[in-house]
């Protein structure tokens, strides 16, 4: 009843390949991006801060892992680190070219990532699934000890962390202590949305489908003509564009600082569950999944204040990784294909109801 | 030429110039490579059984030997009783795995198992700070009857160190392997797991019961990784940066097959020898810390080469 795609006739090609050939999900996605737009004029700083800023960076770079791993089919464990090389080459071209715009240096420093990716790619052509998997930890480990020990990537300071200048972009800060968390979101809400919708046209074109073919069966998409080597590096270059795109935002826009910590094995981790409980091959799985396994913690850590017993922070902290690794279990028993499966479960009802046989 | 000299002449050179310093180590990368491939026999156990990658082998080399200690120091339990409990503890563990997350999952991606191992892996990570506390613990080495102490052996113009624990490690290991491998080859139920680990289906129409299999592989993966957690125990602490030697078991697995046991051990030693011998004479060239990446490098080179790892099945693919 409420999401009846009858009457909706297409008249034209321009129609028929729209991305949103259905009026309710037009108006849907509009209602969600006014609410994104309005939501700091309503919400608090540390609404802004603690949750919507890295809760869009680390959809950006779910996105990121979700081309590589939900569309074409290579398992990787290494995003901590390309969001590692975005960030690191970032902060190189801020510190060289002072005078060019940081948001020009942001989406540049993807392509560093990308070119970084596409090496720790090249085994893909050989290995898969699960000992592809182990062989993007190399990528890990090593880009994780080269950012310790080659000094000229953090310009020699003592401490090894990289610290963000102060950037402006129309006179407003929006890099550095001074920019206002609002001027920070809305930079990065822009980012997001013109990356995402960059992604979901490049996935349903040409390359995207050779992807889902590779990940399908990648013999059957060889014999009929798809290059493996095109497809594959091609997803590892994008998959790693987006990752160094959200790494660079992730220190320049959210952290101001950051040391290796920031990118290690953990991070790559938690990006996958983001790809994995929020859906793997689905781009609002992935902001749902990272919403869900960002906020999570948050939740569980603010629990015991909300019930009215004390408990130290310590103890807080080592309940609510239990608590985070059961809840994570228990989604995968109830639902594999995660989030974006619900939510299509959810249409199909929305779209009978009230009748169940419609 | 001077980085060529660097990496081809000098190290080797110091070899020969001190020749105890490369025996010593030498012995300490052959016990880090034996207790690499304890974590990594942990893992086949699993996988041969029943496809799944198990993450968690790492935490619970951790959980176990942490269990084991608390037990012993904080509820004041005598070692060998602590030991029993540890051993019962993993078997409940066994048995939890099985019926909670393992048959819920059956037959889905490997990925959405992998995942659910990581999930494994927080749950204990956090039930064991929960319990246990989460600072370092040293392991109660003595009271488990295990010798401590070294000996020096004199030799090749120098002397070399060999620690008694090291020893009583190696052949610990030895005989839980060579103790798997009759289970495997000569009892009725290792017999059904070699039957599962070949063919689920084939298996099941005989009448085996896969469930009970996997529990049992489960138990059998849970004592080997109490065992690994009391060695590497008795080297350093205990403490959950046990984790990230766990990781460098993913690069001897990929080096010695996901299926074979010789393999396991074979990787182990390769990468518990190589990363040692290259940290100490060629480490210097490229600023130190080079442990830290080595063996998954040396994973994915080997790979490039033999894709199904140096003992694993031959991979034949069919559209």
């Amino acid at each position: 009843m409420f999401y009846r795609e009858a009457g909706q006739f297409k008249t034209n090609y321009k129609a028929d390949s729209a991305i949103f050939p259905i009026f309710q999900d037009r108006m849907g996605l509009t209602l969600i991006v006014a609410v994104a737009f309005i939501i700091p004029l309503f919400g608090s700083d540390f609404l802004i801060n603690s949750f919507m800023i890295p809760f869009l960076i680390f959809s950006l770079a779910a996105i990121g892992l979700n081309i590589l791993t939900g569309y074409c089919g290579q398992l990787s464990l290494g995003t901590g680190a390309f969001m590692g090389v975005g960030a690191y080459s970032c902060y190189k071209l801020a510190t060289i070219f002072p005078d060019v715009n940081i948001l020009i240096h942001i989406l540049l420093s993807g392509f560093f990532a990308a070119g970084v990716g596409c090496v720790f790619g090249l085994p893909s052509l050989r290995i898969k699934g699960l000992y592809l998997a182990i062989t993007t930890l190399a990528a890990q480990f090593f880009l994780e000890w080269a950012f310790i020990r080659i000094p000229w990537l953090y310009n020699y300071n003592d401490s090894g962390a990289i610290e963000v200048p102060q950037r402006t972009l129309f006179s407003v800060p929006i890099t550095g202590a001074s920019a206002t968390p609002m001027a920070r979101y809305y930079v990065i809400l822009a980012l997001v949305i013109g990356l995402t919708w960059i992604a979901s046209n490049i996935i349903r074109g040409r390359i995207g489908r050779s992807w889902m073919m590779i990940r399908d069966m990648d013999i059957a998409a060889e014999l009929m003509g798809i290059k493996p080597l095109n497809a594959k590096l091609s997803a590892f270059a994008m998959s790693s564009y987006f990752c160094g795109v959200a790494g660079a935002l992730m220190v320049f826009m959210w952290l101001g600082a950051a040391e290796v910590e920031s990118f290690d094995i953990n991070q790559s981790f938690d990006i996958l569950f983001m790809v994995i409980i929020g859906g793997m091959g689905s781009l609002i799985g992935c902001f749902l999944g990272a919403a869900f396994i960002f906020g999570l913690p948050i939740f569980v850590r603010a629990m015991p204040d909300m019930m009215g017993f004390a408990m130290n922070s310590a103890t807080a902290d080592h309940v609510s990784r239990m608590v985070i690794g059961g809840l994570i279990i228990f989604f995968l028993i109830v639902e594999p294909h995660g989030f974006a499966r619900l939510w299509q479960i959810t249409k199909e009802k929305l779209r009978t109801w009230p009748f169940p046989y419609a | 030429m001077d980085l060529l000299n660097q990496i081809f002449i000098e190290p080797f050179i110091l070899i020969a110039d001190i020749p105890d310093l490369f025996v010593q180590t030498i012995w300490e990368g052959f016990v880090a490579g034996i207790l690499y491939a304890l974590i990594a026999l942990g893992f086949v156990l699993i996988f041969k059984a029943s496809g799944v990658f198990n993450f968690a082998q790492g935490i619970m080399v951790v959980f176990a030997a942490l269990a084991l200690v608390s037990l012993h120091t904080k509820f004041g339990v005598p070692a060998w009783l602590a030991l029993l409990m540890a051993i019962a503890l993993m078997g409940v563990l066994a048995i939890g795995i099985e019926k909670i997350v393992l048959r819920p999952l059956v037959g889905q991606p490997d990925a959405i198992l992998l995942m659910a191992t990581i999930g494994l892996t927080l749950f204990l990570q956090g039930a064991g700070e929960t319990i246990f506390g989460g600072e370092p613990q040293s392991m109660i080495t003595e009271e488990l009857g295990l010798p401590t102490g070294s000996t020096d052996v004199e030799m090749l113009g120098g002397r070399v160190i060999f620690q008694h624990i090291d020893v009583a490690a190696i052949v610990i290991a030895g005989l839980m392997v060579g103790g798997l491998a009759v289970f495997f080859s000569k009892t009725r139920i290792g017999r059904a797991l070699r039957a599962v680990a070949d063919d689920h289906q084939a298996a099941l129409s005989v009448g085996i019961s896969l469930n009970q299999i996997w529990v049992i592989v489960w138990f059998a993966a849970g004592i080997v990784a109490l065992v690994t957690g009391i060695m590497w125990g008795a080297r350093s602490d205990v403490s959950f940066a046990l984790e990230v030697i766990a990781l460098k078991a993913l690069a001897v697995l990929i080096l010695g097959g996901f299926t074979s046991i010789p393999g396991a051990i074979v990787g182990g030693l390769i990468i518990g020898i190589g990363e040692k011998v290259f940290e100490v004479y060629w480490g210097g060239i490229f600023g130190g810390g080079v442990e830290a990446w080595f063996a998954y490098v040396l994973a994915l080179i080997f790979l490039l080469f033999r894709p199904q790892g140096l003992f694993g099945e031959k991979i034949i693919e069919r559209v």
